[in-house]
């Protein structure tokens, strides 16, 4: 056994340490931006309890702020892994949770959950599961024959299958008449405000040993790349980790979904922009999809709360604007 | 002799459809075993229950005086690699990262190599001659050059066995002899035994030790190559008019396809 740390290590080492400096500087700027403006140095002294607390800006730093950016680390992280986990086990560098129309289904599944009055966890959470896994098999149902595995009949049944999804969710919307309703259109295109630090905690606790449990299975993912079958005669156990992934990916995608509502093209964009800067290796592209989904979702909370003049928009707002023409772009570049 | 596979009646059917009809052959040691078949002649069903990719329905299969079912996952994955058809590098691993690959078989769940496993990737990278497409992105490649990858992948796995499923369909000629000069020098000089389907008689007749012609699910004829390959085996299974000569080259058989206008039996 050679003692020499494996050249793998560093590169994990690197490319995370870099995107952790990233998603500190992204953190620390959106604790300190926001409608009402308290100004980088002020914020600094508050946190660092240099200064008397000033009870409001404490107050907005501790329990609006922090929370929210956290929340925001957390589902970008969940949503990059779930587009990255979908491409390797699809091989195709265009599948999504959201274009596949597995987070449409955790909506609808979600949607039913709040109308009957259950509370976000495990409630909510658990009626998105279902609807995720649902969706899922309906997808790898349509996907199984041997034609439709190629790229664009999959994206076009994902298509329909949001479609779909998209009808039915209007139609529950319709058939309701109370207050819940403007929540619902609101979380349709992903809130984050929502979050107390309790129910962030519960999140991370709950998406924090799915990402483990990726990132152990991100060796077998490279060996995937090349065919479930080669996989197979390279000792992978192709059924287990398969399983094993579509499940624990459905989990977090739900999981966000029922907290968050819907954010779209993340797992498309980050995955993507990581693979250029880092290579193809999953072991190095797990981490780097946690660290670097996370501080996207960051930046892009920030401008949704800063750009509008008054209140704020929905961030799936700023991710489907940067997130779409990028997906056409690669369709384009990837049907040559 | 050792024999290193050894397929005792077996049969495979995926439902009513029976594709594997008591097949029994062996292959030696150190041989370069060459299985021919018209198409849906079951070629491949044998290959994916061989690779471990199927499990045998009826009938035994050992790997090296071993029943297949005792073999773990990684220890048969040590024993036996695959080259299937053609790949498709959606992906961009490069060359090295690719072939490197092939070293997961002895390697824990994240498969973390060490210097020694690089070292091994850089030897099949060498044998396969593959020095200057080292740090290459695989999808900038051409057809025989991935080819010559997906072997390297497959030598680092450091196996007794390759199997290859047509590995020379789509090459041009130039590369179709290199292929095949390749599984040659890597028979004789790291003692591998090479199992390969062909659709290519002619390349067959002339690299291969033994053979064996599936038709229909059953081996119609095993031995050396002319005793296989004959124009009253091969117009049987087949099923078109042929010519077989010797080779210019001497010793092995060559296949003439006969075009209908030269045909005399009408």
């Amino acid at each position: 056994m050679n003692t020499k740390t494996p050249y793998l290590i560093k590169r994990i080492v690197t490319a995370s340490s870099l995107l952790i400096l990233l998603l500190g500087f992204a953190m620390v700027l959106g604790i300190s931006m926001g409608s009402t403006d308290s100004g980088i140095k002020n914020v600094f002294q508050n946190l660092l309890g240099e200064k008397e607390p000033d009870s409001m800006l404490y107050t907005i730093i501790w329990q609006i702020r922090f929370p929210r950016v956290i929340l925001s680390a957390l589902v970008g992280a969940a949503l990059s892994l779930g587009g990255l986990v979908f491409q390797a086990l699809l091989r195709n560098p265009l599948a999504e949770p959201y274009i596949l129309g597995i987070s449409g289904g955790s909506a609808i599944g979600a949607i039913v959950g709040i109308l009957i009055g259950f509370s976000r966890f495990p409630g909510v959470s658990l009626t998105a599961f279902i609807g995720s896994i649902v969706t899922l098999l309906l997808i790898l149902a349509m996907s199984s024959g041997q034609t439709i595995l190629k790229k664009d009949a999959l994206l076009l049944s994902g298509v329909m299958v949001n479609a779909f999804c998209a009808a039915v969710i209007m139609f529950l919307i319709s058939m309701t008449q109370d207050s819940r309703i403007h929540n619902i259109i609101f979380w349709l295109m992903g809130d984050l405000s929502s979050g107390d630090m309790r129910q962030v905690g519960i999140l991370a606790v709950i998406l924090l040993p799915c990402f483990l449990l990726v990132f152990w299975l991100s060796n077998p993912m490279n060996l995937l790349l090349m065919g479930k079958e080669l996989a197979q005669t390279m000792g992978v156990n192709i059924k287990l980790v398969t399983i094993t992934l579509l499940v624990a990916t459905s989990f977090m995608v739900s999981a966000t979904v029922s907290y968050c509502g819907l954010v779209g093209f993340v797992g498309l964009v980050m995955p993507h922009m990581l693979r250029l800067v880092f290579g193809p290796d999953h072991r190095v592209l797990v981490p780097a999809c946690v660290f670097g989904g996370g501080t996207y979702m960051v930046f892009c909370d920030l401008l949704a709360r800063i750009l509008p003049k008054q209140g704020e928009m929905p961030v799936g707002v700023i991710t489907a604007i940067i997130g779409a023409p990028l997906f056409i772009y690669l369709l384009k570049r990837s049907s040559k | 002799m050792n024999t290193s596979i050894n397929v005792k009646n077996l049969s495979h059917s995926f439902g009513e459809n029976l594709v594997l009809e008591n097949i029994s052959f062996q292959v030696p040691q150190r041989d370069f075993f060459i299985i021919i078949g018209p198409n849906g002649s079951g070629k491949t069903t044998l290959m994916k229950i061989i690779s471990g990719i199927l499990k045998p329905q009826n009938g035994r299969l050992e790997i090296l005086n071993r029943s297949i079912d005792l073999y773990h996952r990684k220890s048969l994955a040590q024993t036996i690699a695959f080259v299937p058809q053609m790949l498709s590098a959606d992906f961009p691993f490069t060359v090295f990262e690719m072939v490197l690959m092939g070293r997961s078989p002895y390697l824990g769940m994240l498969g973390l190599e060490q210097e020694n496993d690089l070292k091994i990737a850089n030897q099949a990278i060498a044998f396969t001659g593959l020095e200057n497409l080292a740090h290459r992105k695989l999808d900038q490649l051409s057809g025989g050059e991935q080819q010559r990858v997906f072997i390297a992948r497959a030598i680092c796995q450091k196996p007794d066995i390759i199997l290859l499923d047509e590995p020379t369909a789509s090459l041009d000629l130039a590369y179709q002899v290199r292929i095949m000069d390749l599984m040659e020098q890597l028979k004789k000089e790291k003692g591998i035994t090479v199992v390969m389907v062909s659709h290519d008689v002619n390349l067959a007749a002339m690299y291969a030790d033994h053979l064996i012609l599936l038709h229909k699910g059953q081996v119609v004829c095993q031995g050396l190559p002319d005793e296989v390959i004959t124009y009253q085996t091969l117009e049987a299974a087949y099923g078109c008019t042929l010519l077989v000569d010797e080779s210019p080259l001497g010793k092995s058989p060559r296949v003439t396809l006969v075009p209908r206008k030269y045909s005399i039996r009408e």
